[in-house]
């Protein structure tokens, strides 16, 4: 019989569990009661029995480590917590969400208990046995796979499952001991745009793509890349969307281009950026090439503005294309949604 | 004061991102569709990492930076001809298959028993680099895996930005949720930094570069040694293409006052 752990970890406030936690918290609910397994939940935090509290009904052993080395996230502390919580939990099958956190880890402890790992898992199916549906070539090959060593971690995408949600309480969470070896990394924060101009919000219903064409020469021959960032975060300020863009654009700043300053490589979307998850998707001057479309697997619907009728939007890419000219489309329509607000 | 680094870069080469990719069905699994004569690149974050190494070796006099790169021989030395041209490095290639489909912990342990033999390698000087996501299987856990077989446990991933102080300790920048960078101090070699972007653009061709590097490579290339990947235990139930495909509504004629009343009235509908 497999015993199904699910690793999680608290979030930046150290009293709750991260979202993506209790998505893979769902995740191992319904794996065990499919295979009759036992469940496992562990968690990594300073204050392990506060972000446990909302564990207190998910009806499954409880492991925890607690304490000051693990209110950050890094990798000796959290590899030396996580193994040691597998190893209580004698866990043939680990489900933990795919953050930050853990991606930096669980390949490095799933080689310390024997084990193996694989990532970005969308669906985990199968009747008796697991299997676990994942991309491979960012986004363009679908495949489902199986394995049959064990132990075997299985990293959640965000977004995959709903996160689980039960009545809070005291929870009865066993303390797992965890001998650290020497700190070498000191974590000393984070560091981010102002509150105010974070364009990146994975928690946005939408997602609004600036493409290269925006910093290109408009019909007067002149380049208009100041009024296109007040465009753009005028868009933003007014539908709460987050922000991503091509390569091509966020790469103009190495070369000398016209550049909208508030665009930094972390706003890149595809092949070699991120790829979210959102329920709408807005491009705007942008070619709709595989390499950066990849990035939108995960985007509902989609439309776009481009002035090429050729574009690869147009090519079964996109439920609609507008062939347009984005600036005076997105005036008006930041116009309209300001007047909306009244 | 510079700092003496032993930078290790791994890099796998990739389909070129603008070509169609189909699975097919192989007698050793899965594989791509005259995959081997599908251009290659220099697997993008990794190229990064390779980039960012270089100028990282040239702030600091004596370092040292090998390549070190899994793939079909042939299909290495196609790569390397524009890759030698970018920035100095010895190349350490090994003989084994492409693509996305064999098992990573196979290729970690391909890789870590490469980097342990390298002569004249010191560990207590070792920056392992690599992307932190390839752009074939894309599972982020590669270089872990090597790092965790090299004995590393300063290990970085999503790093954009590295800032080495005279003391040997450097200040890493490494991305996570929400558009932020978690940013850690590390006492100093060995790490691992699995890159992201970075800062540095991709930089030019020189020939003089170029054929420096090919000096090294092409007796290098011939006595690439030959890696055999296990599967452990994985299997492929299917593989696939995605079968969406849009039926996409091309407007050619609308007025933006129309594109923004229906836009408004999209974006507001749930």
């Amino acid at each position: 019989m497999e015993q199904i752990l699910v690793l999680t970890h608290a979030d930046d406030s150290g009293s709750a569990l991260s979202k993506a936690s209790l998505e893979a918290v769902t995740a191992g609910i319904e794996l065990a009661a499919r295979l009759s397994a036992s469940l496992t939940i562990s968690i990594i935090a300073a204050d392990a029995a506060a972000a446990g509290a909302s564990l207190a009904s998910a009806g499954a052993r409880l492991l925890a480590v607690s304490g000051e080395a693990f209110a950050q996230a890094r990798y000796a502390s959290d590899a030396a917590a996580a193994e040691a919580l597998c190893r209580a939990a004698e866990a043939t099958i680990v489900l933990a969400p795919g953050t930050s956190r853990i991606t930096r880890i669980a390949a490095g402890v799933a080689h310390r208990l024997g084990g193996f790992v694989d990532s970005h898992i969308t669906a985990l199916g199968g009747g008796e046995t697991i299997e676990a549906s994942r991309w491979f070539y960012r986004q363009r090959i679908e495949a489902v796979i199986s394995r049959s060593a064990r132990p075997w971690f299985l990293l959640l995408d965000a977004g995959t499952h709903t996160a689980f949600v039960g009545a809070t309480g005291a929870a009865q969470i066993e303390s797992v001991a965890v001998e650290l070896p020497a700190q070498r990394t000191t974590v000393s924060g984070y560091r981010a745009p102002a509150q105010d101009a974070q364009t990146i919000r994975p928690d946005a219903k939408m997602l609004f793509v600036a493409g290269a064409g925006w910093t290109k020469k408009q019909p007067d021959g002149q380049t208009h890349a100041a009024e296109a960032g007040e465009l753009i975060l005028g868009f933003l300020r007014q539908t709460g969307a987050s922000l991503g863009s091509s390569k091509s654009l966020v790469d103009q700043g190495g070369e000398g281009e016209p550049v909208l300053p508030f665009l930094t490589h972390m706003n890149q979307i595809g092949q070699t950026g991120s790829t979210p998850r959102h329920a709408k998707g807005l491009s705007t001057c942008c070619h709709g090439e595989e390499p950066h479309v990849v990035g939108w697997r995960f985007i509902g619907s989609r439309r776009a503005i481009s002035l090429d009728p050729n574009c690869g939007w147009t090519r079964g890419k996109a439920d609609v294309v507008y062939v347009a000219d984005a600036f005076p489309v997105l005036a008006k329509v930041n116009a309209l949604l300001e007047a909306a607000k009244g | 004061m510079a700092n003496i680094l032993h930078i290790v870069v791994c890099a796998g080469i990739v389909p070129d991102p603008l070509q169609t990719l189909e699975p097919v069905t192989t007698p050793a699994g899965p594989g791509l569709k005259n995959e081997m004569v599908l251009p290659a690149v220099l697997d993008p974050w990794a190229a990064s990492a390779l980039y960012e190494a270089a100028a990282l070796a040239a702030k600091n006099p004596g370092s040292k930076l090998w390549l070190l790169s899994l793939g079909p021989k042939a299909k290495l030395q196609q790569v390397m001809m524009t890759v030698a041209q970018k920035v100095a490095f010895e190349l350490v290639p090994i003989d084994g298959p492409i693509g996305g489909f064999p098992d990573a912990h196979s290729t970690a342990a391909v890789l870590a028993e490469t980097i342990a033999a390298l002569p004249g390698l010191d560990k207590a000087k070792l920056l392992l680099f690599g992307g932190w996501e390839s752009a074939t299987r894309g599972a982020g856990v590669t270089l872990q895996l090597v790092g965790e077989r090299l004995g590393i446990t300063d290990q970085f991933q999503g790093v954009d930005q590295i800032e080495l102080r005279g003391d040997g300790s450097f200040e890493v920048l490494e991305r996570v949720e929400g558009g932020k960078h978690q940013v850690s101090v590390c006492a100093g070699a060995p790490a691992v930094l699995g890159w992201a972007t970075g800062n540095l653009a991709e930089p030019r061709n020189n020939p003089q570069i170029g054929m420096a590097n090919m000096r090294t490579i092409m007796p290098a290339l011939s006595k690439a040694k030959v890696a055999k990947l296990d599967a452990n235990g994985l299997s492929y139930v299917s593989v696939s293409l995605p079968k969406q495909q849009r039926e996409t509504r091309v407007e050619k004629n609308m007025t933006p006052d129309e594109i923004a009343a229906e836009l408004v009235a999209w974006i507001g509908a749930e």
